[in-house]
């Protein structure tokens, strides 16, 4: 396929007995923003180190722009790289930092002094140019950085975690401009992360890994809203997982007895398969979609439970609620009116449908 | 009244005289006219300066020592580059059995390395020569150059080559224009320390000089057999100032090549 700006082709990676990342299959279109996310050690950052060059592959094959480069060196794969803690020339200026890469291209000075003026100007730091790496903070740091890895206009760019090393309120601001920046110049971009706002915020796709593996690939909506598995539910956001067993099917919507709870209607469009009667499932129900007295929906696909709130975690704009229902504890999100309901209350739990997924497995 | 630490800070002194008073001595007494190298001194004079470069052969073994010195130290600081590398850098069987022998010649008496190597070179069939003398400093300067290097090179980030290999530069370009700026100051450092050594070793060199060759300290050595002359307090005078200022000089560098990078 000629679309894809990167292909994985049942690559695999190991150390040794350990297994790093397991057969993935991965197609990154051209121009598009995806995102490997998961947390520490599941293999995200080894899975672009391979694409990167900077880490060999035991087996498959790796493909960029349709080119197999499984044995071409890195300096050789026109990519550009922002490390996680920017890795700048300390030795050289900005401006040298930037111009690195064009040396090595061939390109006339004149024109490389101009290209090195827009990436800049593109960062917004177009007066730090001669600039020590060391006179700079954290943000400008990861904008040169950023500069620098576009300034050659590769065929790929590779993040690798490059927000974690900021504070906060920075991460946020430079997630935004890191996305305009991408959008602008249409660069397909692979994103490595553990943070899952990061992921959502900014992705056309995720692929959510764990172990090794690949959970899901899908858009952001479809992972959180219809995550595959028990990992990737609970992974992002927070979720309920309960157990319970087909009843009755109905099209898209399935009525389920949940263990503890009782029955239920669930959605089962994120399975891809056709459940049978009597099989047991697990379901995962997001926090904030378990709405209490307070947040009364309406519709006919709801089911209702009562509960008691034990605990509750007040966070201004919502609260953070644990419930006891029929033996087990669930959480819940829901904004805030006035006040919080207090602990002790006896609660009606209300679900929709939609919000009650079935996971495959 | 004597406190503990007027006590300690007494002693500290008494040991700094020791250490340094018969510097001092060799210094005053190398500029005294007298023909007699003893206190008190009849007035001040250059004249065993002088002397110093009319002797033939203290001038030749001098030229001797910094032809050898400065070949330890451009062979002992490559080597040491290119073995810290491998080191701090690559995986390989054998590591660690090769970071110990690295190491080595600093563990080992030097008297043993002195005569392990005449006599291998014996067993070889080998006549002593200058090239052998100088491979001799190499090996036991070569430790020093390795751990500054290495220490150094550990606190460079992989990331800064990774970052200019993927920018397009290949593997020997990134060394030279990332590595090597990165690792200066503790190559130029590795350096002055092969230098110095050499330039002050008299052990090895004793056993491993060919017939007729004089270092500094092996001809120092051999003038003092004879009799004490005021030419030897002239001598070491040069010595202190030549293994004095060179290091203060390179620190010197080493701290305005560190500053330019922060």
């Amino acid at each position: 396929m000629t679309d894809h700006a990167v292909e994985l082709k049942s690559v695999v990676k190991r150390y040794g007995d350990f297994t790093a990342v397991h057969d993935t299959n991965l197609g990154i279109p051209e121009g598009s923003f995806l995102t490997l996310l998961g947390p520490s050690g599941c293999g995200k950052t080894t899975t672009l180190r391979m694409i990167a060059g900077l880490t060999g592959i035991t087996e498959g094959d790796i493909l960029i722009k349709g080119r197999r480069v499984n044995d071409l060196p890195i300096h050789k794969r026109n990519l550009g790289i922002v490390f996680q803690n920017y890795a700048l020339f300390p030795h050289r200026t900005v401006q040298q930092n930037v111009a690195f890469g064009l040396k090595y291209r061939n390109t006339p000075k004149d024109e490389a002094e101009r290209r090195v003026r827009e990436a800049l100007e593109l960062v917004q730091l177009p007066q730090m140019a001669d600039r020590m790496p060391s006179q700079l903070s954290g943000g400008q740091q990861q904008r040169i950085a950023l500069a620098r890895a576009i300034v050659i206009q590769p065929d790929v760019l590779l993040l690798d975690e490059p927000l974690s090393a900021l504070d906060a309120n920075l991460r946020e601001d430079m997630r935004i401009e890191l996305k305009r920046i991408q959008h602008t110049l249409g660069i397909t971009t692979v994103f490595v992360t553990h943070d899952q706002s990061e992921a959502l915020a900014m992705s056309d796709r995720i692929v959510v890994m764990s172990a090794g593996h690949v959970e899901q690939v899908g858009s952001p909506e479809e992972v959180y809203n219809r995550p595959a598995s028990e990992f990737v539910a609970g992974f992002l956001g927070n979720s309920n997982i309960l157990s319970g067993k087909v009843m009755d099917i109905a099209g898209p919507v399935a009525k389920l007895e949940l263990d503890g709870l009782g029955p239920v209607l669930a959605a089962t469009d994120g399975v891809g398969r056709t459940l049978s009667t009597g099989e047991t499932v697990k379901v995962s129900i997001r926090a904030e979609k378990l709405m209490l007295d307070g947040a009364d929906p309406a519709g006919d696909d709801i089911s209702t439970f009562p509960g008691t709130v034990t605990t509750v975690d007040y966070q201004g704009q919502v609260a953070r609620y644990f419930l006891e229902s029929g033996g087990l504890t669930l959480q819940a999100i829901n904004t805030i009116d006035e006040r919080p309901l207090q602990e002790g209350t006896e609660t009606a739990i209300r679900i929709r449908a939609r919000d009650c997924v079935v996971l495959p497995h | 009244m004597f406190t503990s630490w007027s006590l300690i800070r007494f002693g500290t002194i008494l040991i700094y005289l020791f250490m340094f008073a018969p510097v001092a001595v060799v210094v005053l007494l190398s500029f005294n006219a007298n023909q007699f190298g003893s206190f008190p001194m009849e007035g001040l004079s250059l004249r065993w300066f002088v002397a110093l470069l009319e002797n033939k052969a203290i001038v030749r073994a001098f030229q001797t020592s910094l032809l050898l010195g400065a070949l330890t130290a451009v062979i002992s600081t490559t080597l040491g580059v290119l073995g810290s590398l491998a080191m701090v850098r690559y995986d390989f069987p054998g590591k660690s059995l090769i970071a110990t022998a690295l190491i080595a010649p600093i563990l080992v008496p030097e008297v043993v390395l002195a005569v392990a190597l005449l006599l291998f070179l014996g067993a070889m069939g080998m006549p002593k020569s200058f090239p052998l003398l100088l491979a001799g400093h190499v090996i036991f300067t070569l430790p020093f150059v390795v751990l500054v290097v290495q220490a150094r090179l550990v606190a460079v980030k992989r990331e800064y080559e990774e970052a200019a290999m993927s920018l397009g530069a290949g593997p020997i370009e990134t060394f030279f224009q990332i590595t090597l700026p990165l690792i200066l100051p503790a190559v130029l450092a590795g350096g002055l320390f092969a230098f110095t050594i050499s330039f002050d070793d008299i052990t090895g060199t004793l056993f491993w000089k060919p017939g007729g060759v004089e270092t500094v300290p092996t001809q120092i050595f051999a003038m003092l057999r004879n009799s004490i002359s005021p030419e030897i307090n002239a001598l070491g005078t040069v010595m202190i100032v030549i293994t004095v200022a060179l290091p203060l000089l390179s620190a010197g560098v080493a701290r305005q090549l560190t500053r330019k990078q922060k």
